[in-house]
């Protein structure tokens, strides 16, 4: 008896100690998410994808910044103001730090630009229509473009400050390139100005950051600690949810958000993303790198195309895959991105007879065979539209092999073109229609054209409207410039589009969070209750 | 040896060879345990369904073209939304269950008796070698086994999976993702049976009749070929009777991480990973067919080395 008291005793100051330990970081609040796949490193130039523009974001900030309404906010400069009608003045703030504790200045801004232009860089894109950045002061540029450009302030909220003096003592002063798989200090190791710093880093497990205490800003996050993992298997990643192992993952499996929308602890975010998911194919090679058709490429000739395009029941694939929360689209913009035009967003009838007419027609009546490329951790259903896409292409005889493949193996791949017929998503950084007749429209070229136009389809006609849309101040001529290359690139079946994808996140019921379409780096407006 | 049936049949007449068979220890304590009866009988069912498939399959789950999207998640026959065509209901992509679980037990029992006897080969070529030459040779060979006992079966077959993902030209991948299979997991196993066999062939080797094999001249590969195998089979039967059910739990386990048969091929792992995604959704049916089919599959062949395992053991009896 007595030493079943002493034993209680024991227990309760046991329990005290703890309770102790447990208030200790009750303030201290940690947040814990995942997503299905990893970041692929901490360097914001090392590769152009959302998640790692998104989770650099958080350590890393652009000069200029997206509200929550997405409208461009002052970040690192405080203001901006066009001079003439190619030179932009940025004022940038006073008294920021980087993490290191060196202070940001115009220097920084200068060597920023010329890491994410310079050799390596996945984010040419974003500086391509700079000519030059010009020191004023210690706290002034000058950014000069090659013609006016009036969506500048846009085009650059992804394109993030580096510190010059830690690059170049760390021997990072290039970023490595994705397409060959190396990493570099900065893989691994981050100092930015933001409101997160890099606290550890496992690939592939685990990356961990804590606030920054030393941020220019007042934060509105109340979050000390942020533990993000890449949870692949996504009835595990449900489980870590429900179990309480995370406070929020994203992206929710589409067959589980009425079972997490019954949790009485859980709730769910969703909306649409500017994203659109398309399909894109080699048409410039003579010859498919990966097909049994021998000495020329089907992807040439546009009755093919079409056929890809009109064997593609792309109702079923929203009712069955995607659970009828997809919107499935004709153009290469969601309708959140300026420049969507609603009269051209009609799809070709889905037409399988016809199709295998058009094959029959281009001289390709019998099977052929070709190699698809698909990631099966990027998307929404990646791999699961692939290999639907694959057994509707097989109903018109085109024997489709799907590699779906991890995003670590599949980026670096079809950024190097090696690929036939691979699946893509995009969402544009400027939520401007130029960036996508830039990027996936335009001829491949140096400096961000074509970047990720990865078939090489080309149309000079979009090349110089494109050129035109980037310096058009005016309004109505610029949509209507836009509306003619979208036009011409449907019809070119320059590319499949299937959908825009939903943006699906569930959290903890203590979560706020704030959702935006072009999936936002969320942490800075995390707040846990 | 109790391995009458397989080794000393002289009279190679059928019904000689039946009637040896029925008067057999083997087949006795065969007749004796209901359990081993029952197990040959399920085992045999689902051999001959893998055998059979392509006949006695509704559909072919392997034909792109024949699957309807439109048709997925069909619940299993009898429930309200039920499709007769569909006894046990369809998955994600709108394939047939039953059909891919007969389909995918093809390929699993494929994959696990090919690696069986690949590793069998190599870890009994192996074992004599090392048992009857000795000295360095068996050294070498001995600590290599050693060092590949220390990690788990699984580890080395992902490794083996891994880099072959990777050296492997790519797009090649999918169509000899089986032989990939059958080489990782053999080689993740051969050193049970080169242990066995080195063991019975240090023993056999001292005896009379090897030795006088040996003064009359024969060389050692026929030594062991023609005098040592026969007699040191018995155990190595038992142990790859059990280990084809470890081969195609091996292999539903690859391919349950996504590294083994790709997903518009699969074999049960990868049936059974396809509808993991759906566990907590309410469409159970997707995993857990295949999940019973692997089961019931493993467990009968497990029996069944039980049984032959304790039959041809004379201590046992």
């Amino acid at each position: 008896m007595n030493k079943t008291r002493r034993s209680v005793g024991r227990h309760l100051a046991a329990l005290a100690c703890a309770l102790a330990i447990a208030a200790a970081p009750a303030a201290a609040k940690s947040f814990r998410y995942a997503d299905q796949g990893d970041v692929l490193s901490m360097d914001p130039y090392m590769f152009n994808e959302q998640l790692l523009l998104n989770f650099t974001g958080n350590i890393y900030e652009p000069l200029v910044g997206r509200g929550k309404n997405l409208e461009p906010v002052p970040q690192l400069a405080t203001d901006w103001k066009q001079t003439s009608p190619t030179v932009w003045r940025f004022n940038l703030r006073k008294n920021v730090e980087f993490q290191d504790g060196t202070p940001f200045t115009a220097d920084d801004v200068l060597f920023s630009y010329e890491r994410a232009r310079g050799e390596g860089s996945d984010v040419k894109l974003y500086v391509g229509e700079i000519k030059e950045i010009r020191k004023v002061n210690e706290y002034t540029v000058d950014i000069v473009t090659n013609q006016p450009f009036a969506i500048l302030p846009h085009m650059i909220t992804t394109w993030y400050i580096v510190s010059k003096a830690w690059c170049e003592k760390n021997g990072a002063v290039r970023p490595v390139d994705v397409r060959k798989g190396t990493e570099n200090y900065a893989s691994n190791h981050a100092n930015g100005t933001g409101p997160f710093m890099l606290k550890s880093r496992e690939p592939g497990v685990r990356t961990v950051l804590v606030a920054n205490p030393n941020w220019w800003d007042k934060p509105e996050h109340n979050v000390t600690e942020a533990v993000f993992t890449p949870i692949g298997n996504a009835a595990t990643r449900v489980a870590a949810l429900i179990s309480g192992e995370i406070d929020m993952m994203e992206p929710v499996p589409l067959q589980d958000i009425p079972r997490i929308q019954g949790s009485p602890d859980l709730k769910i975010m969703q909306g649409m993303e500017a994203r659109t998911i398309f399909l894109g194919m080699d048409q410039k090679r003579d010859e498919l790198l990966f097909s049994n058709v021998k000495g020329k490429n089907p992807f040439k000739d546009k009755r093919v195309r079409q056929a890809f395009y009109q064997a593609i029941d792309i109702d079923a694939i929203k009712s069955r895959i995607m659970r009828g929360t997809s919107t499935p689209t004709a153009l290469m913009v969601a309708p959140a991105v300026n420049g969507f035009v609603p009269e051209l967003n009609k799809r070709l009838p889905y037409d399988p007879d016809g199709a295998r007419k058009l094959l029959a027609d281009a001289g390709y009546p019998n099977r052929f065979e070709l190699d698809m490329n698909c990631p099966n951790d990027r998307y929404v259903n990646d791999a699961e539209i692939c290999q639907a896409v694959v057994g509707m292409l097989a109903r018109i005889g085109v024997k489709v092999n799907l590699l779906a493949e991890t995003k670590a193996i599949f980026f670096p791949k079809v950024l190097r073109r090696d690929t036939s017929f691979y699946m893509l998503g995009w969402t544009p950084a400027s939520l401007d229609s130029h960036n996508v007749l830039l990027a996936l429209m335009s001829t491949p070229a140096e400096g961000g054209q074509g970047q990720y136009n990865l078939g090489g389809y080309s149309n000079p006609r979009i090349d110089e409207l494109t050129q035109k849309i980037g310096s058009e101040n005016n309004n109505t001529k610029r949509n209507a410039m836009i509306a003619e290359a979208f036009k011409i690139h449907a019809q070119d079946i320059g590319h499949l589009p299937l959908h825009q994808q939903p943006l699906v996140w569930a959290m903890k019921k203590n979560v706020e969070l704030v959702q935006l379409a072009n999936n936002n780096n969320f942490l800075k407006w995390v707040v846990i209750k | 040896m109790g391995l009458e049936v397989m080794t000393t049949a002289p009279d190679t007449g059928l019904r000689a060879w039946f009637a040896r068979v029925r008067d057999s220890d083997v087949f006795y304590s065969f007749r004796r345990s209901p359990v081993t009866i029952a197990a040959a009988v399920v085992a045999l069912l689902c051999m001959g369904g893998a055998l059979f498939a392509p006949w006695i399959a509704p559909h072919n789950p392997f034909d792109m073209a024949a699957i309807n999207l439109m048709d997925s998640f069909v619940p299993p026959v009898w429930t309200s939304q039920g499709k007769v065509m569909y006894l046990l209901g369809t998955d994600n992509q709108g394939r047939d269950v039953l059909s891919a679980i007969l389909y995918g037990a093809r390929i699993s029992l494929g994959v696990g008796v090919a690696a069986v006897l690949l590793s069998m080969v190599l870890g009994v070529s192996l074992g004599l070698l090392s048992g009857y030459a000795g000295g360095r040779t068996d050294a070498v060979i001995m600590r290599i086994a050693d060092i590949q006992l220390s990690f788990p079966a699984i580890l080395i077959a992902l490794l083996i999976d891994g880099v072959a993902h990777v050296v492997l030209p790519r797009g090649s991948y999918g169509s000899i993702a089986v032989y990939v299979l059958v080489f990782a997991i053999a080689i993740s196993g051969w050193v049970q049976y080169a242990r066995t066999v080195r063991g019975s062939t240090l023993v056999e080797k001292s005896k009379e009749y090897v030795q006088a094999a040996r003064v009359i001249g024969r060389r050692p590969a026929a030594i062991m070929l023609h005098h040592l195998l026969p007699n040191v089979m018995g155990p190595v039967l038992v142990i790859a009777t059990i280990h084809i059910a470890t081969a195609i739990i091996t292999e539903a386990t690859l391919s349950f991480l996504g590294v083994g048969m790709p997903p518009t091929t699969p074999s049960l792992g990868t049936l059974i990973r396809i509808g993991n995604d759906f566990l907590f959704s309410g469409e159970w049916w997707v995993a857990v067919f295949p999940g019973v089919a692997l089961v019931v599959l493993v467990l009968s062949v497990n029996l069944l080395g039980d049984w032959l395992r304790d039959a041809l053991n004379p201590k046992l009896r």
